[in-house]
């Protein structure tokens, strides 16, 4: 595994805080995530190995929470929320633009890597709907028209990419 | 004329100037009521919290002072706080408001009420996908540490506690508590059964743990300011305090809007507060507390005895925003999420996308909720797909009341009520939905027609 030193500090530092080992997996998985893109096999048995648990232990929980993935996402990694409130505000013709501005089917990854469009669900902003998240940034109000200007923003390299972690 | 908001909990998030780093909290008066609790008795906290009468504003709205109460004390184990931040359920967005806005008013509530329950170690269980929210809180947190606000022997008072922020990772059941305790150590968030797993007995770790929502921890810093008897003035008996109303939908205004229980009704929320529904558009019906709770008819009457005796007889508009009115018309105010539809809105369509939703999020551990949730969801589909049948309404009413009441955890009434409430209101759409299809059919038509919801 080859973790940054940055991402073995932050593990290091976090495993004790936790009154148990396993308390950890969750928090470990998503460093792990961040520093990697997602979660290979190798990743999971170094995470089980770190804590002293079975990779079936963070293989179990990998597969449970929607947001550990165990293949990589595109460069750009648009999340619409498509919820009650967000549907209501127009969330699924939002997608539509989506799909076409990015040549990318809900629920895939474009043919040349740069963009996955997946459907969320309710990103507790849903005064502001249609939802729609670009890496780790939040766009609100984002009816069809803003939606392409994002894709436009997306595709000239003037907006960050999917894995902008810090 | 718009109703004026009366803010407590997010008296300042929105003013001008206000920002969420440490020294703008103190210059509001922050921490000031941390430095009184601290030399409180930790039980008198709890006595003023039991006279505040603040129940959950999480969804179940069980008194905190009474769950507070039930806290085994007398086990030897360590005690433990957890902050439910999962924020999940469809229509409710006030708790991000507070971490992103305002996070130090949740570090003070929680630090009182961790000294106030004599906690070992708090949590803050905070959904995966506020990223932002998460590095605000670890921020916040390391400000407060510096200040002696939280850590070791807290403002020279011989009391320690820190805060653990742990993010959980796109999966709703972590809101339910037994589910975010399971999730909490490192497991699936699968559920517990109550009894014998109610957490103030046995929680985390199997040691007594009190789980409360964060808007209802930062109400425990403001019982300290005012004293319980006085916080239980707002609003009415049994329906203290203030709510953070969350209005999405077809209102011209959706936002937050915050008011003591009962100050205002639905009808001025929607009409006076949120401007009203767009140009030309009527009112067809409210969920009034988060996707899970009953949906409300625009033309029903709710006639019945509320809990002291008097007869009531609302329509829609009347009904007060409070926990018990909005219980007693067979609904709840759960989380605080309010959704308006107008009669633009195909009822068999939204159905469908609430099933979704719920399909999506079963845990997985009880047959009824498993395969009852997703069939729910494959008819609600299939109806929208051209495929409606007459029956297709109490098939699914069938199936929902074989769910609820049959499982571990409320996630089966949470999944349910929605099914069950549709049918009852609006059974006829159902009917039609097929009737159409059949007609279109018959005259060579595509028979489903073009969906916006789902
Ligand atoms: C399916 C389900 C989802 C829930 N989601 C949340 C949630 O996202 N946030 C929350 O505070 N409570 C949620 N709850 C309620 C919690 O189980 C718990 O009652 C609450 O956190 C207690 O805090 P309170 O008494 O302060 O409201 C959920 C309950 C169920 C059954
Ligand atoms: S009711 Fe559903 S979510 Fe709750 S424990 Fe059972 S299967 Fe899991
Ligand atoms: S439904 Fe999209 S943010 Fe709530």
């Amino acid at each position: 595994m080859n973790l940054k030193p940055e991402t073995i500090a932050k593990i290091d530092q976090l495993v004790p805080r936790y009154p148990t080992q396993r308390s950890a997996a969750l928090p470990l998985c998503h460093l792990v995530q961040e520093d990697q893109g997602y979660l290979s096999n190798e990743a999971i048995e170094w995470i089980a190995a770190r804590l002293e648990l079975e990779p079936i232990n963070i293989q179990e929980i990998v597969t449970f929470y929607p947001m550990l993935r165990t293949e990589p996402v595109g460069k750009h990694h648009v999340r619409v929320c498509r919820t009650l409130p967000c549907a209501l505000a127009g969330a699924y013709q939002t997608c539509r633009r989506l799909e076409q501005e990015l040549s990318c089917k809900v629920g895939h990854t474009s043919e040349d890597g740069e963009f996955t469009l997946e459907y969320v669900e309710c990103h507790a902003d849903c005064g502001h709907g249609p939802v729609v998240m670009i890496g780790e940034e939040q766009y609100n109000d984002i009816d069809p028209d803003k939606a392409s200007e994002l894709a436009a923003k997306m595709k000239s390299g003037e907006l960050p990419g999917g894995i902008t972690y810090s | 004329m718009a109703i004026q908001e009366q803010r407590l909990i997010f008296k300042h998030l929105d003013e001008p100037g206000y920002s969420n780093d440490i020294d703008c909290y103190l210059r509001h008066g922050g921490y000031e009521q941390l430095k009184q609790a601290v030399t409180m008795k930790p039980e008198d906290i709890c006595a003023e919290v039991m006279d505040s009468g603040v129940r959950g504003r999480g969804g179940a709205g069980f008194p905190a002072g009474m769950k507070w109460k039930f806290l085994d004390r007398k086990s030897g184990k360590p005690i433990y706080l957890v902050c439910n931040a999962d924020e999940s359920e469809p229509g409710t967005f006030k708790d991000r408001q507070i971490i992103h806005k305002d996070p130090h008013q949740l570090i003070e509530g929680m630090m009182c009420s961790a000294y106030a329950i004599q906690a070992k170690l708090a949590f803050i269980y905070i959904r995966g996908e506020f990223f932002q929210g998460y590095r605000i809180l670890e921020r916040a947190i390391e400000e407060a540490r510096e200040k002696n606000l939280l850590g070791e022997n807290i403002l020279g008072s011989g009391y320690s506690c820190d805060i653990i922020v742990h993010r959980g990772a796109g999966a709703y059941i972590c809101g339910e508590e037994t589910g975010l305790i399971e999730s909490l150590e490192g497991f699936r968030a699968n559920p517990r059964i109550k009894p014998p797993y109610f957490p103030a007995a046995l929680g985390l770790y199997q040691c007594p743990t009190i789980v409360n929502n964060v808007e209802t921890l930062c109400d425990v810093k403001h019982i300290i300011e005012m004293g319980g008897k006085e916080f239980a003035k707002i609003g009415t008996p049994g329906n203290s305090g203030t709510r953070i109303w969350c209005v999405s939908g077809h209102v011209q205004k959706p936002g937050y809007y915050e008011f003591p229980c009962a100050a205002i009704t639905l009808g001025q929320l929607i009409y006076d507060v949120c401007g009203g529904l767009k140009p030309g558009r009527k009112l067809k019906a409210v969920i009034p507390g988060g996707s899970s709770s009953k949906i409300l008819r625009a033309d029903e009457r709710f006639t019945g005895k509320l809990k002291n005796g008097t007869d009531f007889d609302w329509g829609i508009e009347d009904i007060p925003m409070d926990f018990d009115s909005l219980m007693a018309v067979g609904s709840m105010s759960g989380s605080g999420g309010v959704i308006v539809m107008d009669d633009s809105t195909d009822m068999v369509e939204a159905l469908a996308n609430i099933n979704y939703f719920y399909a999506h999020e079963s845990c997985g551990q009880c047959t009824p909720c498993r395969e009852g949730v997703p069939w729910m969801r494959k008819i609600t589909q299939r109806m929208i797909e051209g495929n409606a049948r007459e029956e297709d309404a109490d098939l699914l009413n069938s199936i929902a009341d074989q769910i609820a009441g049959r499982t571990i955890c409320a996630f089966g009434e949470a999944a349910s009520w929605p099914v069950q409430s549709f049918i009852a209101k609006f059974k006829d759409e159902f009917v039609e939905k097929a009737r159409e299809q059949a007609a279109r059919r018959k005259a060579g038509e595509l028979a489903a027609k073009e969906t916006t919801l789902i």
